[in-house]
């Protein structure tokens, strides 16, 4: 019994079928509310899909989403409103782009974290590995040394 | 008979994997060459069982054995044969055997060309690799039999996923795991010398040939799956960002750490136990990647059966390996000795800014299709991390390391100074400025983040081909015997590095430049768009050996001249499932897609895409695998050769500093 | 000091093995509603059977603990799990069912042919009422107590072996809440 409901609810999910997103009738009438509204479809997840952007799915979810966006849009939504008004009803989990919170701090600067602690260790050890001199020539010593080498090398 | 044949070949396997873990090993240590011998036995014989049992599996497929379950389940009489041997890795049993598979023949090899590595090290090698076969045969053995038998035997099989009945699938597995797995040498060897203690120039000399022989098919078959998206999947993107993709990045971004600073400790003796651990890290994420591909911990929009009681099998031989190793790692790797003296700026600072960044790369990658696990975990909230987040995470860090990469085979070793390096890239500086002007005239001020992109692209393009002509300026007065005398490594370094810019380039161009347009089309109608004017012949149905078609003909007129091409839509009915194929106009200048979709009383649904320069992707894919192989090739790098020659004997044409 | 930053390694790792083994039980499809633990926001759906009064929220808070079934006669799965709740209607289990994108004709007939175990039913036939609930798909089971506030969603039918394990201890708990 349990597998019968785990196929169903698979069926129920992969309901989704190929993708082929946005159909001309859904489409804005002013250009530059589509272009909007194509950018934030971008940033949305197909809740019923696997892993697609609702304008990249085919699902009738998707569908109605990409609509609702435009009408929100057309309605004046601005950009984040009309984000919000989805994640209001579906949850975060739509977000293509997670929203900066405290649980998100790791994800977002995280690989930043990596490479300053990374290039802090590297500098360390490239400090400890370094040729006396990195002790501290003055400039002048550096100099004389420099001569020296040259004058050996011209011999 | 065949089926009955390759599980006993598999059990034989099993059993001489468990000779190769304790003999070689037990022969190190009490430094008994006899058993270290037959370490090497073992391995070369377990490769040979392994083949069998893969070419029972094969010959199952070929002759339609629907006695044989898991041909039964991916395979059709009207399947042809192409797919139906490609079917052979298209399941999960059927791939984790190609896996096993090319886990023995690296073992094999490793015994069969390892005579000049110190014998100790190599029986060590061959121990390690030998509990990674244990592990994986009975992961296959005891979860996943590909050699179960029906009775009685189905009269039809069930046929493969058609989105699965590509060309792709033919060369794209095999390629990804003979990277991932190839990276399990490397592994090896790590692990080895923490095991023995010591670390020297003769070992990095020796794992450089096999993460080479790792990375360049591994960077083939990543290319490859992309290009097999494109086209497959039928919405025109090239990478996603999807899980199953992110499996198989992680550890190409940390090979290609492992390969620079391998380099490094074969020329300077420094980065020991930083490249010991690389290479731990390396097949680990292989690993995390078939964990994540198949214990279904994440969602993905590729295809795959998933089973979370396998995930714990797996999740088990991660424990074993990379727990492990990481655990002697802790203990043995201080003891390390590496007391070369690395100057800041040189080639040697050079890679371990690569390094760096590359570890930081991989991190935003782990991050991103980890975090969803963790935090779900923390407050048991769903979140989603989609390309929005790559594109802001990924892309700065990886445009820094690209502007570095020209710089690094510019720099000398042990020592350089910044304005003598300066010096050196002046002309690719020059050419780069040139081409951000052109692209700003080109493209418009708009698009200004797109023309530095095309900059960065070709400071990589002639930075790297800047190797090789300053070497040969160099070497001018005799330059036929420089050119021929240029080492093999060196060729490869500069077409992986112009690849790279090449990816740039073809990344920039598609992201900046792409345009899209849909609507309902009916046939005889013309439309323009991106300067080509599209009319749809016909709309009729075909079919083809296994599906029906829904198929929309095409000609169009752009300014290289006419020509027809055909979208369609297909339905394969004893899989019972659609398939989008686009028709796709590929050039170098850029890619004209299109794809049909749905049909109502206003004609049928007509996506079209124009994708600027995309072919440069896989071009720089391909040629940065490529590169690989070049530098594979080269004398100083055959394996076997390697210990005898001598450093760098090649001429050195550049002037002295 | 440097000792420990050779073990980070191995105790990341541990850490992450363990993330990893945990994350094994969870279902990467299944997606909690933004609702658990609050009211359904106001909405009205139209009757699905003529002459009736259809369905709004202030019928989810009527002091006892009720099923909100999303169903369609479209989905498969709907026809698995209806049987189940004739069979909870007959036990006196309170549902309400709200019909996802169809006409109400094509629900009201589909009520008649197989049963009708809903106390109150609205029609929702361009799914908007559905995305203001968060649904994805029929079908969907929400549990609400006797407050009103959704205490889970299930997706997907809801067979008797879903009901026995999960949803009637549920139900008899939210029954015992004061």
């Amino acid at each position: 019994m349990r597998r019968l409901t785990a196929g169903l609810t698979l069926a129920f999910v992969l309901a989704a079928g190929p993708a082929l997103a946005v159909k001309p009738d859904e489409q804005l009438a002013d250009p530059a509310q589509e272009a909007r509204a194509l950018t934030l479809g971008k940033e949305l997840r197909c809740v019923v899909c696997q892993n697609q952007s609702i304008d990249d799915s085919d699902a009738a979810l998707a569908r109605d989403l990409r609509l609702i966006l435009r009408e929100r849009i057309a309605a004046g939504d601005t950009d984040e409103q009309a984000i919000d008004f989805i994640v209001a009803r579906y949850g975060s989990f739509v977000q293509l782009r997670p929203p900066l919170r405290a649980d998100t701090v790791a994800l977002w600067f995280g690989p930043l974290a990596v490479l300053i602690l990374g290039g802090v260790g590297a500098a360390l050890y490239i400090r400890s590995r370094r040729p006396a001199a990195a002790t501290g020539l003055t400039a002048e010593e550096e100099a004389e040394v420099a001569e020296v080498l040259n004058s050996d090398r011209a011999r | 008979m065949s089926a009955e044949v390759g599980q006993f070949a598999l059990i034989l396997a099993l059993l001489l994997s468990a000779v190769q873990t304790v003999a070689p090993l037990y022969g190190a240590h009490r430094g008994d060459g006899v058993l270290m011998a037959v370490g090497r036995q073992a391995a070369i014989l377990q490769g040979v069982f392994v083949s069998v049992a893969f070419a029972c599996l094969i010959h199952g497929y070929v002759t339609c054995d629907f006695s044989m379950a898991l041909v039964a389940q991916h395979s059709h009489t009207t399947q042809p044969l192409a797919y139906r041997i490609a079917a052979s890795w298209g399941s999960h049993e059927g791939s984790m055997l190609l896996w096993v598979l090319i886990l023995a023949i690296y073992g094999a090899g490793v015994a069969g060309f390892g005579g000049t590595l110190r014998e100790t090290l190599q029986a060590r090698v061959l121990g390690v690799q030998g509990v990674l076969g244990l592990a994986f045969l009975s992961f296959l053995i005891f979860t996943s039999n590909p050699f179960l038998r029906l009775s009685p035997a189905p009269v039809e099989g069930t046929e493969l996923n058609p989105l699965l009945q590509d060309p792709g699938l033919v060369l794209h597995p095999p390629l990804l795991y003979l990277g991932y797995v190839g990276f399990s040498v490397a592994f090896c060897f790590a692990v080895a010398a923490l095991l023995e203690g010591r670390v020297d120039a003769a070992w990095a000399r020796w794992i450089r040939p096999w993460v080479l022989a790792a990375w360049a098919p591994l960077t083939a078959g990543i290319t490859l799956g992309s290009g097999w998206a494109y086209y497959e999947l039928g919405w025109g993107g090239w990478w996603f960002w999807d899980p199953v993709e992110n499996a198989s990045l992680m550890p190409w971004l940390l090979g290609t750490a492992l390969l620079h600073s391998a380099l490094v400790l074969e020329r300077r003796g420094a980065l020991a136990s930083w490249t010991i651990l690389l290479a731990i890290l390396t097949f680990s994420l292989s690993l995390v990647g078939t964990f994540l591909v198949r214990s279904g911990i994440l969602t993905s929009v590729h295809a795959f059966a998933v089973d979370p009681q396998r995930g714990v099998y797996i999740l088990g031989i991660l424990a074993a390996t990379t727990g492990v190793s990481l655990a002697l790692y802790a203990w043995r790797a201080p003891a390390l000795r590496a007391g070369a003296l690395f100057q800041p700026v040189s080639r040697e600072g050079g890679v371990t800014l690569n390094n760096l960044f590359l570890t930081a790369l991989t991190a935003t990658v782990f991050l991103g299709t980890f975090s969803p696990v963790f935090i779900e975990m923390l407050n048991g909230d769903k979140i989603s991390v989609g390309p929005p987040y790559y594109n802001r995470t990924f892309a700065p860090l990886a445009v820094p390391l690209m502007m570095l990469v020209v710089f690094g085979p510019m720099l000398n070793w042990k020592r350089d100074e910044a304005k003598r390096v300066l010096q050196r890239v002046r002309i690719p500086a020059i050419l780069a400025g040139v081409a951000l002007i052109l692209a700003v005239a080109l493209g418009g001020l708009d698009h200004l983040l797109a023309a530095g992109g095309i900059a960065l692209g070709a400071w990589l393009l002639f930075g790297s081909l800047a190797v090789l002509v300053r070497r040969w300026w160099a070497g001018r007065a005799y330059l036929v015997r420089s050119i021929l005398t240029t080492p093999r490594a060196v060729v490869g370094l500069v077409i992986a590095h112009a690849g790279l810019g090449m990816l740039v380039i073809g990344v920039t161009g598609t992201t900046a430049w792409d345009s899209e347009k849909v609507l309902n089309m009916r046939p005889g109608q013309t439309i323009e768009f991106a300067g080509r004017s599209l009319t749809m012949i016909a709309l009729e149905t075909v079919r083809g050996p296994n599906y029906e078609a829904r198929q929309a003909r095409f000609s169009v007129e752009d300014r290289f001249g006419p020509y027809r091409f055909r979208s369609e839509r297909r339905f394969y009915p004893s899989a019972q499932s659609q398939t989008t194929e686009a028709a796709i106009r590929v050039g170098f200048t850029g890619n004209f897609y299109v794809s049909i979709g749905e049909e109502s009383p206003g004609g049928i649904v007509v996506r079209m895409w124009s994708h600027p320069l995309i072919v440069w992707i896989w071009i720089g894919g391909f040629a940065m695998s490529i590169g690989g192989l070049v530098s594979l090739s080269d004398r100083r790098l055959r394996v076997g050769a390697a210990v005898r020659a001598p450093l760098p004997a090649a001429p050195q044409p550049l002037p002295a500093e | 000091m440097k000792r420990l930053l050779f073990l980070a390694p191995v105790a990341v790792f541990g850490v992450l093995l363990v993330v990893f083994f945990l994350g094994l039980g969870r279902d990467p499809r299944s997606l909690p509603s933004v609702f658990i633990g609050k009211t359904l926001p106001e909405f009205a759906a139209p009757a699905v059977r003529p002459g009736d009064v259809g369905l709004s929220r202030a019928d989810l808070n009527g002091g006892d603990p009720v099923l909100l079934n999303v169903f369609a006669s479209w989905c498969g799965p709907c026809r698995v799990e209806h049987p189940v709740f004739m069979r909870l209607r007959a036990e006196g289990v309170p549902i309400h069912g709200l019909d996802w994108k169809e006409d109400a004709e094509a629900g009201y007939r589909w009520l008649q042919e197989n049963g009708d175990p809903y106390i109150r039913v609205g029609s929702d036939p361009a799914g908007r009422v559905g995305i203001e609930l968060g649904v994805a798909g029929v079908p969907e089971t929400f549990v609400i107590d006797k407050q009103g506030r959704v205490r889970y969603r299930h997706v997907g039918a809801v067979t008797p072996d879903v009901w026995e394990r999960k949803l009637r201890p549920m139900m008899e708990d939210l029954r015992r809440e004061p």
